[in-house]
């Protein structure tokens, strides 16, 4: 029989945070979101957990299962064990059991101009880009916004500032869209104190990813892009 | 707090519509129980229609083409202007959302590329690989951000509030905070999404389409629509009934009995074969089951293997996953194993072409709303163009009747409705009950499968509405809400479960009463479609005693019914 060691804590209550131990019935198949599930239903209807699609693309349920980050509706119950230890997706305050405050992760996204600029006037049609122009961007933008990488990213747990794997994926995806046209306004902004060159490359961000995209890639070819620009005076004059 | 224009929901239908009341000049609220970015506009897989002609097979096609197509794979219970309006505008919205910047899949020549789909007469549904709705909301919510909407996120709307006729507001939970709110507005635009949790045993849909987004009008007076016409997708994975996308067969997948037998030649013409209409193939693949060809009695089998692994990886790599992760096989090397699944809720709250409702200031797009554009069955590719061309006319014609008045914030409404809310709160947290309201959940979600599924004969659906007539009574005895605060989950799912009661009575209400089968209604007591008794839209009006049934006309155009051949 699994059992789940879940993480706890109401601010309501004023007691400390703890971990609390559920028995569940053996469900072949049973998925870790099926399991808290379970027992909110049945067992404990104060426990809090955030989730919506149970099918891995709507990344509501990240969280820290067992020893890495992940989505709970794409984990099997069966594929780590009988003991399951399940705690909130670190560096973010945690609101209540597994529910933390995105905000600041929505708030660096933000900071990136997560939009399209193109360079000029759209075409009465569609802009033209080619097979091998959208596979430059294949992957960068398969991201579900799940904030796995954001949790197990060190540099975001000791520097509020920085942008965060999820906004520099994001970027790349701008950068190497053949129909954007803002690159070096880009680049300028993600080389700045705060941007690529915070990176430490630690990989946790690739390691975690559910979705097995490259956040630590994008902000490798992030960082040569910025200096190639940088020593080609596409970047204005140094300060 | 208040907006000229709330918007409540945040998927592709709500934020359109936040964007084209914005860019009218609106100040806009966007509101929803989750972030915009998880909504279930995210889960589709397989395109949106438009008749773009990119496609060398589909270089004859047009907007007329595909409204034809539209009005008869609804079996001619669509209104015909609205569909017109749809699939005319359908182009220009694509090219939109292409120029924000959307990662559509593209052909050679750098266009658009377009798949075939289920009863298209050309390959015109627009995809980007098998993510096609995550790719438009991602598009979208970069749009919102862009014009800096404000986005207030995990607010859970319990009350849409009306006096005299006219809407004033909505009443929240934060979710955040654990209070509930009072949110004024000039206009109301609900873009809530489907139903499908009503059916939670089997179906394709998210945790968050519960229904609670049609009933929550429905209490406050505005009647529902054609709400017994439920859309059973053909391939819902078996387990779980996550979607398998119709772009599998749009590729070129078959569907494979226990004989080995590609059956589908059995029930319309070798030239459609897999890419029959959903309600078609659904009733085919749940006779193969019924009469012991399926596998386990249960199955059928989603063959992707001779597509090849650079195809499937290619065009279909989000299935892989799914497949992978969900049932731990690889759909390169094994077949699928499918059978339907509720997908889809064609009916919804009546409105007009610009999302008009019978309530001053009331709006709905999307899902949620009965245009009606998909009339008795839709068509694969046409829900998420429904969302957005119906969200952006909803927007903005929400914008424009609010620009000329002034803050009308009906204070005194607004107070006694959230005075109301919290006391309703309280009752719920003190509750004596002792039923549980998820068991609640489930029993009603497997009468709605058992007697209002593919097949429905009167017998069944006279004993299931009593049934479900009986669950709702004992929901009043549900045992007591824990009041923990911040993120009360608890309160929320309870609080959807009212909703799966009142829009299962309204599917169970209004399928009993239609003594015909049109498109996903198929009644065996009645298998013909009966155009001089049922060419009608049902209209669902809230009473306690259970829904108060009237019909109206549908629309009608160029296209006289005729028999649906495929």
């Amino acid at each position: 029989m699994p059992t789940f060691k879940v993480f706890r804590y109401n601010p309501k209550t004023g007691d400390q945070a703890y971990f609390q131990t559920y028995q569940l019935p053996e469900i072949k198949g049973m998925t870790v979101l099926e399991g808290l599930y379970y027992i909110l239903e049945n067992i404990d209807p104060t426990l809090a957990f955030r989730s919506s699609c149970r099918q891995g693309v709507c990344g509501s349920c990240a969280m820290h299962i067992g020893e890495k980050y992940r989505l709970a509706c794409e984990t099997q119950i069966a594929d780590i064990g009988d003991s399951v230890s399940i705690r909130p997706l670190a560096h973010m305050k945690i609101i209540r059991d597994l529910v933390v405050d995105l905000d600041p992760f929505f708030a660096q996204y933000e900071k990136i101009k997560p939009y399209l600029i193109p360079s000029g006037e759209p075409p009465t049609r569609e802009f033209k880009q080619s097979p091998a122009q959208r596979a430059k961007i294949d992957f960068h933008v398969d991201c579900i916004l799940c904030a796995c990488c954001y949790g197990s990213c060190p540099v975001v747990a000791t520097d509020e500032k920085y942008l965060g794997p999820h906004a520099l994926l994001k970027a790349l995806r701008f950068v190497d869209d053949s129909r954007d046209g803002a690159t070096n306004e880009r680049l300028a902004y993600l080389a700045s104190d705060f941007g690529v060159f915070r990176c430490h490359t630690i990989f946790n961000c690739q390691q975690v990813c559910p979705k097995d995209l490259d956040p630590t890639g994008a902000i490798g070819k992030l960082k040569m892009k910025a200096l190639w620009a940088k020593f080609t005076g596409k970047l204005g004059k140094n300060e | 707090m208040f907006y000229d224009v709330i918007i409540v929901g945040g998927g592709l239908a709500g934020m359109r519509a936040a964007i084209a009341a914005h860019d009218a000049g609106a100040k806009v609220g966007l509101i929803s129980k989750i972030h915009p970015v998880r909504s279930h506009s995210g889960a589709a897989q397989g395109g949106i229609n438009a008749a773009l002609a990119n496609h060398p097979q589909g270089k004859d096609d047009t907007p007329e083409r595909h409204a034809y197509d539209t009005i008869k794979g609804s079996d001619f219970l669509a209104d015909q202007d609205a569909v017109e309006i749809m699939t005319s505008a359908a182009p220009g919205i694509i090219f939109e959302f292409e120029h924000w910047g959307c990662p559509f899949s593209r052909f050679e020549d750098g266009s658009i590329a377009q798949r075939p789909f289920g009863g298209a007469g050309f390959p015109r549904t627009c995809y980007g690989a098998d993510r096609t709705g995550l790719y438009l909301l991602h598009t979208l919510f970069e749009q919102v951000v862009k014009r800096k909407i404000d986005v207030l996120y995990e607010r859970f709307v319990t009350k849409l509030t009306v006096k005299g006729g006219r809407c004033a507001g909505v009443i929240v939970m934060n979710l955040h905070s654990g209070e509930f709110q009072a949110i004024g507005g000039n206009a109301v635009i609900f873009a809530t999404g489907g139903s499908g949790r009503v059916y939670s045993v089997n179906t394709t849909n998210a945790h968050a389409s519960t229904g609670l987004g049609v009933v929550i009008p429905y209490w406050a007076g505005i009647p529902l629509e054609d709400m017994e016409f439920i859309q059973f997708h053909p391939t819902g994975l078996d387990g779980s009934s996550i979607l398998m996308t119709e772009g599998c067969r749009g590729e070129g997948g078959y569907l494979i009995n226990n004989k080995g037998e590609r059956f589908m030649k059995n029930y319309v013409s070798e030239k459609i074969m897999e890419l029959a209409p959903r309600d078609i193939t659904a009733r085919a693949m749940q006779t193969e089951i019924n009469e012991g060809r399926g596998f386990e009695d249960r199955y059928l089998h989603l063959d992707l293997r001779h597509l090849g692994a650079k195809k499937i990886m290619e065009r279909l790599p989000g299935i892989r996953e799914i497949c992978l992760n969900f049932k731990s096989i690889d759909p390169i090397k094994d077949p699928i194993p499918v059978h339907p699944a509720m997908h889809y809720t064609m009916g919804g709250i009546e409105c007009d072409k610009d999302g008009v409702t019978k309530i001053d200031g009331f709006y709905a797009a999307g899902e949620c709303a009965c245009v009606s554009v998909h009339g008795a069955n839709r068509l694969g590719g046409n829900s998420l163009l429904d969302t957005v061309v119906f969200g952006a006319r909803c927007g903005r014609h929400a914008a424009d009747r609010v620009k000329k008045m002034s803050q009308t914030v009906d204070t005194d409404t607004l107070d006694s409705a959230l005075k109301e809310e919290k006391e309703r709160y309280k009752q719920l947290c003190s509750s004596s009950g002792k039923e549980n309201p998820y068991t609640i959940k489930n029993e009603l979600s497997q009468v709605m499968m058992d007697k209002f599924g593919i097949f429905r004969n009167e017998t069944d659906m006279k004993k299931g509405l009593e049934e479900a007539k009986i669950l709702k009574e004992r929901f009043a005895h549900i045992r007591a809400i824990p009041d923990t605060g911040k993120f009360n989950y608890d309160f929320l799912w309870v609080t959807e479960i009212a909703g799966n009661i009142e829009a299962g009575l309204c599917i169970a209400t209004g399928a009993l009463a239609r003594s015909e089968s049109r498109g996903s209604h198929f009644r065996i007591d009645f298998s013909k479609r009966d155009d001089e008794k049922w060419l009608k839209h049902s209209l669902f009006t809230y009473v306690p005693e259970g829904p108060q049934l009237s019909y109206q006309p549908v629309t009608m155009g160029k296209y006289k019914p005729e028999e649906r051949k495929y």
